[in-house]
């Protein structure tokens, strides 16, 4: 509490004085708190959300630690902040590094107690084995019946998705027997002949009564047979046998495999190790967009922050005039694009770089015959995704620069104009050290931000041009973290990849994160978070 | 002696033309500098005036029959224009919405943890603000499976806080709270004397009454500067928006004009227009007439969304 304020007496303020009507509120609160978070972890237990239990888990129990131990009083005061940050910041960056040694992603999206059901469920048509002969019979609405006597001739009613269930000529519904004793109708039924049935082209992938019971199908014109449990999963041995024709599928990194590389569907969620890591940096198929994509991410925050720099810097040192006229309104105009949401910016610029219908190349053509293809060259794409971020930036590298410019003190230039150096000379030994110290790490920022910067990526064309080729969805301006998204959301086909997204964000949070505690020893904030310990 | 001060006087005459002459010429770049950063806006603002609607059409920068035909399609006023699942009031209303929402909640989360940080010393103090700043570096956007799944997870317990709602969305911006803007405002907290809490203290009043009747007021300024940015990032957030939301209805305005850019764009490039100034137009007055107050905020290392 107060332990630090020096030269006053240690007084648990706010503590000791709480009054009895407060400390009630509290303890209801908390209690209300906890009664909630029971029923939702016991929900999320039920859905099997694990992860989820745990975290909730955490977040109560740290509530109830800071609203009950005095010692946590200042705790209490950014108790929801902390409660967010785990469960939407921290939590999700421990799941994304656990994603990135698994192989979640499409065809393996469900945890192995949810796919073993589902494989167990699959069923055959035996060969052999116990058979009816069957009759068809079909209503107006195109649905089907059919009539089965089993080997005993016990006679049988099978319509999909209902029960099957035992019936005899005569019976209510069921029309008089024939000769061989089959009923002549199905009330709303017609029976279908012999060479009818056999030419239907339904009829053999209807699957008759209700499943999880007892299921048959129609093996041949003259038998239908029950279908069997197809796969049987051994969990002792971590096997799946194929009851048809007793084939062995061994667990192969979330995939039951047999060894002539045969493979059941759905595969299942595993930890898989370095193998999305391995696959980035050598799979051939993966190489060679991720090299070029990798150079793009380098190139473009590296160019972006140089030229919006540079442009910015130009300004405001062109304008740092106190008495140059119009000075007010012109930084207005100039800091116009920073005003605008980015998302509006981008788009209306992929408007005007249209490369067949927009202004810029109507301009170009108008003047010079000829325009840049914009969005289907490589090249021209990425200088496209230049300007523009060159048009977004510079306005703010203008506002910091021009704050710092103000900062330097002017008796430094005077000095130096005495000793007869050349403006040159100013710029290069005063004014771009002193004001380096000052947006150094705006700068860095700044890379930070570009090197990720997603939006304008994605929003422009998308990453495109295409790299023809690659076998994920890839384009030549793609950086990391689009292809990421790229992987995760829009797989276009190829299937969703959460495990390989996972890896990439992790070798990208290491890129950022080396370049931006670099920033904050720059800055000195650890110095300062201890100073003012 | 006319000579010495006819020289002085010629000096002075030819450095003030110079002076003259090098102002003349920073105008002339200023004007190219200005079309530069002006045009892309006249362009869309003559687009949304430009009945044709198509990017093809547009050939003058002032339309040769100019209506406000794409803003009664924008608002679905033109009974002869249809385009899909175009419903722009419900757009601005879930930015407007969204955006209040989260930057509210986050300010008190804010504020309330930078007070602790700055008036209370504990255990794990330093720990703690480092720690924040540590975890700023993993971008939430790398997360984004994560937070999908999370989301996704929770709506199957609680259906209001799942995919598709925004207090879902919400709650996701709100774990963006505990971050640089912490620092900003004990920064700012610190610069105000202990005096002040003191004199509190003797009268006996406790934490919550000294925060919220002596610090909250003079807290004013640097509120407005961050709840304004923090506003202005999450109306303009298009990311995390996208993956949570995918009714049309819940869309926010970002995402919705975004969608205009799927298919025939060109064709949609008037109707577009009108839609991206009516968004952008708020934003923009407010940091044109807050420039001074934001730009203060800038150099202190806040950063637009």
């Amino acid at each position: 509490m107060s332990q630090a304020m020096p030269g006053k007496p240690k007084k648990r303020s706010g503590m000791t004085e709480e009054s009895f009507l407060s400390k009630l509120t509290r303890i209801i609160l908390l209690v209300a708190f906890d009664a909630g978070a029971v029923w939702f972890i016991q929900n999320a237990l039920s859905k099997g959300f694990d992860q989820l239990v745990v975290v909730i888990g955490i977040i109560a129990v740290m509530f109830n630690v800071i609203f009950l131990l005095p010692q946590a009083y200042p705790l209490r005061w950014m108790a929801f902040g902390l409660g967010f940050l785990i469960l939407f910041t921290i939590y999700p960056m421990v799941f994304t590094v656990y994603v990135a040694f698994t192989n979640y992603g499409d065809g393996h999206l469900l945890t192995k107690e949810q796919a073993i059901p589902l494989i167990e469920k699959q069923v055959f048509l035996p060969e052999g084995g116990k058979a009816y002969t069957w009759t068809a019979f079909r209503n107006e609405a195109g649905e089907y019946a059919l009539w089965l006597i089993n080997p005993d001739g016990e006679t049988f009613l099978a319509k999909p998705g209902e029960e099957i269930l035992p019936a005899k000529p005569g019976d209510p519904g069921i029309g008089e027997a024939d000769s061989k004793g089959i009923p002549v109708s199905l009330e709303g039924y017609q029976r279908l002949n012999t060479l009818l049935a056999a030419s239907d082209k339904d009829l053999p992938n209807i699957k008759f009564g209700l499943e999880g019971d007892q299921v048959i199908q129609i093996r041949n014109p003259s038998e239908a047979a029950e279908l069997q449990i197809r796969f049987k999963y051994d969990p002792a041995t971590d096997t799946v046998v194929d009851q048809s024709n007793g084939e062995i599928y061994y667990n192969v990194e979330g995939t039951f495999t047999s060894r002539t590389g045969k493979t059941i569907s759905p595969g299942f969620r595993t930890v898989v190790g370095l193998k999305n890591f391995r696959d980035f940096l050598t799979s051939p198929a993966l190489r060679g967009p991720l090299a070029q994509i990798v150079t793009w991410n380098f190139i473009f925050p590296t160019v972006s922050v140089l030229s919006t720099f540079a442009l910015g810097l130009a300004i405001a040192i062109m304008f740092n005039d106190p008495e140059f006229p119009f000075k007010r309104i012109i930084r207005s105009l100039l800091i116009i694009p920073y005003t605008i949401p980015g998302l509006i910016s981008i788009i209306i610029w992929r408007g005007l770089l249209n490369s067949e219908f927009g202004i810029i190349n109507k301009i170009l053509n108008d003047l010079i015959g000829t325009a840049p293809r914009w969005t289907t060259e490589p090249f021209w794409a990425q200088v496209a995704i230049l300007l523009v971020n060159l048009w977004l930036g510079y306005p703010y590298m203008m506002l910091v620069s021009s704050g710092a410019l103000q900062s330097i003190p002017s008796d430094i230039y005077e000095a130096a104009m005495i000793d007869g150096a050349t403006s040159w000379q100013r710029f290069r030994r005063i004014t771009l050290p002193l004001l380096l110290i000052a947006v150094g790490p705006l700068l860095i920022a700044s890379y930070v931000y570009n090197f990720n910067n997603f939006n304008l990526i994605y929003l422009f064309i998308a990453g495109g041009p295409p790299i023809p080729g690659a076998a994920t969805q890839a384009g030549y301006t793609d950086i990391l973290i689009s292809y990421v998204y790229k992987l995760a959301f829009e797989s276009g086909g190829r299937g969703v990849q959460y495990g390989l997204a996972s890896s990439i964000s992790i070798v990208v949070f290491f890129i950022v994160g080396a370049i931006t505690l670099f920033q904050y020893r720059f800055t000195n904030m650890w110095e300062e978070a201890s100073e003012n310990a | 002696m006319p000579s010495i001060s006819q020289t002085f006087d010629s000096l002075r005459s030819s450095q003030k033309f110079q002076k003259r002459f090098s102002i003349a010429i920073r105008l002339v770049i200023a004007v190219i500098l200005i079309v530069f950063s002006i045009f892309p806006v006249l362009w869309i603002v003559s687009a949304s005036f430009d009945p044709s609607q198509s990017l093809a059409t547009q050939t003058s920068l002032i339309p040769s029959n100019a209506s406000l035909q794409n803003y009664q399609r924008l608002f679905s006023k033109d009974p002869n224009y249809k385009f899909g699942d175009l419903v722009f009031e419900k757009w601005i209303w879930n930015s407007v919405k969204i955006s209040g929402i989260s930057t509210i909640l986050s300010l008190m989360i804010t504020t309330m943890a930078a007070y602790a940080f700055s008036r209370m010393r504990f255990k794990g103090r330093v720990t703690m603000l480092k720690g924040i700043l540590l975890i700023q570096v993993f971008p939430n956007l790398l997360a984004l499976v994560a937070i999908y799944v999370l989301i996704f997870q929770t709506g199957e317990i609680i259906p209001r806080l799942g995919l598709n709602t925004h207090a879902g969305l919400i709650m996701v911006y709100l774990g963006g709270s505990m971050g640089m803007n912490i620092w900003l405002m004990k920064g700012f907290l610190d610069t105000i004397p202990r005096d002040i809490d003191e004199s509190g203290m003797v009268d006996g009043a406790s934490h919550w009454q000294i925060f919220w009747n002596l610090i909250l007021p003079l807290l004013r300024p640097i509120l407005v500067v961050i709840g304004i940015l923090s506003f202005i990032g999450t109306y303009g957030d298009f990311i995390l928006a996208r993956i949570l939301l995918n009714d049309v209805n819940q869309y926010t305005l970002m995402v919705g004009l975004q969608i205009f850019t799927s298919g025939q764009f060109d064709q949609k490039w008037g109707v577009f227009a009108a839609g991206a100034l009516i968004g952008a137009l708020p934003i923009m007055i407010i940091y044109l007439a807050l420039q001074d107050q934001i730009v203060g905020g800038l150099t202190q290392g806040a950063v637009k969304g």
